[in-house]
């Protein structure tokens, strides 16, 4: 009789230079469950699945696969042993099929590979399995669900009955984590197969899980039932202190126009319309939201506005000017401020220090210059202000920002960019990959931002954050605008279809 | 007619088998330009082989292996060591050239061990290549190396998460690339043009070369524009032999003169953008 527990973490340490990321941590997955993994950003869960899945080896600690101690030296051991992982960011190769993307660096097969045998396989799995799939398809052309539903496969057909999820529902639209989420729950009813759920967010950690175990700092701190769970309790746990949720979206007088964007028309990188004809206008003081999964134009749209990508057709209009051609630069000058989904590869020199980046945009004012040259006390002074209010945490002003965490260097920009005195900021994903701690933080600047007037885009997947800061919301989808709403009417479910191209406009 | 394509064939296979060889280094993702350089190490050796074994056969194994190790040492500079893979490729041309050119010396002016038989108007190397085609395009499409190998070239994290072995499956392909040059250098030397002349190659590889970006890295393409390139090489010694009163020298660009031509119309925007170009193509992969 194999014993009930599957895995078994005993006393798991880790750290890193400078950085303890697991501190004695004992975790439990039992025959059948799923398991939620909760904690913000860096409080160490991906650092202990890596451990559990082999692809980084403990400094302490014993790890037991089906009461049997175990020691992976690589990713390939603890697949043989039935643990699968499946990362945040997808590993499948494009341009293969998906059956391809199965067999890949699966031994079984054979030098010539029974590619309809293998379909055949994957077709009871996922029918089985309710992870409904077109084997033959290529991985390129399925969507952000799909590829997930691909790699969940993969790990069953390599057989595994541990499936470690790491934020799986990042990539998904509401509907497609609901999804999942009732898969996990059928996969595992009957009991072959056990999931470990890693997130940090609470709603789908109670919808999905048996159980909870919260890291903070590393550490366990607490391990519960999911029964009757408080969310206020769960989450003052995880992050340690009392979260206020203090924003709201507030009524605002509604000011005069400030943007007027009509019939606009921005090609990719590929020279692909990826806006088709949008149109809209903002108001002083507005958050508008644009909803939509990723790739559907927000980002082509957001760096149009702002001069980074220029447009075929269409007009913008920003304060009585046109300034459909503008320049980056011009729009700094216009007041116009952005925060990129990226800030690392668009916003940010991650190879400067956090001083220089900060006056990245505006170190041509001569309010940093003396005699024509940069005049670094003054900068210092600048940057150690906007430091210390946006709690950006960094051991000098001279540091690289490529070393900086995620969360610092979202405040970072947002730092800079709120520096300037702004009329219009342009938002994209302000808040992607920040713990609940840090996102709370940017809600309340964007919020007081608009109260002071300034006009706000909104880009976001997170239809949370989109519901509480926005006073209107749209949806974008395959570069369209499809449903523009005043938020106080908008329905979840609707904007959530409206995300999928679904009831596009009647 | 008939006649002509024999001759289009004939001409066109050493494009034929070094195209098809970096078709499956490049799939990898390793790009080497230093075919040319691989080619004349083929010749060299495969003329030397069969000089002095007696049999031209012989002679092509040789060819093939030299290709190999001079590939190798791309496969060490860009994969291990992972230096620029372009560099890593021209040097290896100035290399094949220099060191052919001196150990050269003792050939010139010797006859080559060459075929006696023909098949159907053709030498054997040019059936071998013929025979590579459907074999080449049977390994990448059906074979598990296969797609191991679209694998590392598109996106080696994953394949190396899938337990692939990323500078194994890269260093076959390199190998492979530098043995199908080197067959190819030594289809020249005894067979083509059965002698051993420095720079005998003539800048065939990097026509080579450029055919496997012009055929999308699919070997039957490769096979149409090898073809194509052989006829205008062939073209080009009919027109001397009508004697149009053109210089030759002028006559002998047409095959250089087309690639820049043939390259420019299928760079076009709307060609290139069918164009998949393995993602991982001329990157090193660290862990």
């Amino acid at each position: 009789m194999r014993s009930d527990t599957v895995v078994e973490l005993k006393g798991i340490t880790k750290a890193f230079p400078g950085v303890v990321a697991n501190k004695d941590i004992d975790f439990e997955l039992n025959r059948g469950e799923v398991h939620a993994l909760l904690g913000e950003n860096g409080a160490g869960k991906t650092t202990l699945m890596n451990i559990l899945s082999g692809l980084l080896r403990p400094d302490d600690g014993e790890i037991r696969i089906f009461g049997k101690p175990v020691s992976f030296r690589s990713p390939r051991e603890a697949i043989s042993l039935g643990i699968g992982m499946v990362h945040q960011q997808f590993l499948l190769v494009p341009s293969l099929s998906v059956v391809e993307n199965i067999v890949l660096g699966h031994k079984e097969e054979g030098f010539i590979p029974n590619l309809r045998n293998v379909e055949k396989k994957i077709k009871t799995l996922s029918e089985n399995y309710n992870l409904e799939i077109e084997p033959r398809a290529k991985v390129w052309q399925l969507s952000a669900g799909e590829k997930q539903r691909v790699e969940i496969l993969k790990a069953l057909y390599r057989e595994a009955q541990v499936l470690i999820l790491d934020e799986p529902t990042s990539v998904l639209a509401p509907q497609e984590a609901e999804g999942l989420i009732n898969a996990l729950r059928e996969m595992t009813s009957e009991g072959h197969l056990s999931v470990v759920f890693v997130s940090h967010k609470l709603p789908e950690v109670t919808a999905v899980s048996d159980r909870i175990t919260v890291l903070r700092r590393g550490r366990v701190v607490a391990a519960m039932e999911n029964d009757n769970v408080d969310y206020a309790v769960l989450s003052n746990v995880m992050v340690g202190r009392e979260l206020q949720k203090s924003v709201s979206p507030r009524r605002r007088e509604k000011g005069g126009i400030l943007l007027e964007v009509e019939d606009l028309v921005v090609p990719d990188d590929r020279g692909v319309p990826a806006v088709d004809g949008v149109s809209f206008t903002l108001s002083e003081g507005e958050i508008l939201g644009i909803a939509g999964v990723a790739g559907n134009g927000q980002k082509e749209l957001g760096e149009a506005l702002i001069g980074l990508r220029s447009a075929t057709r269409g007009r913008v209009i920003f304060c009585g000017k046109e300034i459909t051609d503008i320049t980056p630069r011009q729009a700094i000058e216009k007041k116009i401020g952005f925060i990129p989904e990226e800030p690392l590869t668009i916003g940010l020199a991650g190879g400067l220090s956090v001083a220089d980046n900060l006056i990245l945009d505006t170190y041509r004012s001569s309010r940093f210059l003396r005699k024509g040259l940069l005049d670094y006390n003054k900068i210092e002074g600048f940057s150690r202000g906007i430091v210390d209010t946006h709690g950006i945490k960094t051991p000098d002003l001279g540091l690289q920002v490529g070393h900086l965490s995620g969360g610092n260097v979202q405040r970072l920009i947002l730092g800079r960019e709120l520096s300037r005195d702004l009329k219009l900021l342009v938002a994209n994903h302000p808040t992607k990959g920040l713990d609940v701690g840090a996102a709370d933080f940017v809600w309340e600047k964007l919020i007081s931002l608009g109260e002071e007037g300034v006009g706000i885009i909104l880009i976001s997947e997170d239809l949370e954050e989109i519901q509480t800061l926005s006073n209107r919301i749209a949806v974008m989808y395959e570069g369209e605008l499809v449903g523009v709403e005043e938020s106080g009417r908008v329905d979840r479910k609707k904007i959530g279809l409206l995300m999928m191209g679904v009831g596009k406009e009647e | 007619m008939g006649d002509f394509f024999v001759l289009a064939l004939s001409a066109g296979t050493p494009f034929i088998l070094a195209s098809l060889g970096e078709i499956f280094s490049q799939k990898s993702g390793v790009l080497n330009i230093g075919i040319e350089g691989m080619m004349l190490i083929g010749a060299l050796a495969g003329f030397s082989v069969a000089h002095h074994s007696g049999s031209p056969w012989i002679g092509l194994v040789g060819g093939v292996i030299a290709g190999s190790l001079a590939g190798l040492i791309h496969g060490f500079l860009s994969i291990t060591l992972m230096a620029p893979q372009v560099i890593s490729g021209m040097a290896l041309t100035i290399f094949g050239f220099g060191i052919t050119s001196f150990l050269g010396k003792p050939f010139l002016g010797l006859p080559a061990t060459s075929f006696e038989t023909s098949i159907l108007g053709v030498t054997p190397p040019v059936i071998i290549a013929l025979a590579l085609i459907p074999l080449s395009v049977f390994i990448l499409t059906k074979t598990r190396f296969g797609i191991h190998i679209r694998a590392v070239g598109e996106y080696p994290e994953a394949a190396d998460s899938a337990g692939v072995n990323v500078s194994l499956i890269r260093y076959l392909c390199v190998l492979i690339g530098g043995g199908m040059a080197g067959l190819s250098g030594a289809y020249l030397s005894l067979a083509y043009s059965p002698m051993w002349r420095e720079g005998m190659t003539a800048g065939r590889g990097w026509i080579a070369l450029s055919l496997v970006f012009f055929s999308m890295r699919k070997p039957i393409f490769a096979l149409l524009g090898a073809i194509f390139f052989g006829a205008l090489w062939i073209l080009q010694f009919k027109l001397q032999g009508l004697g149009f009163g053109v210089s030759p020298y002028l006559l002998m660009m047409i095959p250089y003169a087309s690639t820049i031509l043939v390259l420019s119309l299928l760079s076009s925007e709307r060609i290139r953008g069918r164009i998949g170009v393995p993602e991982a193509l001329g990157k090193p992969y660290l862990r």
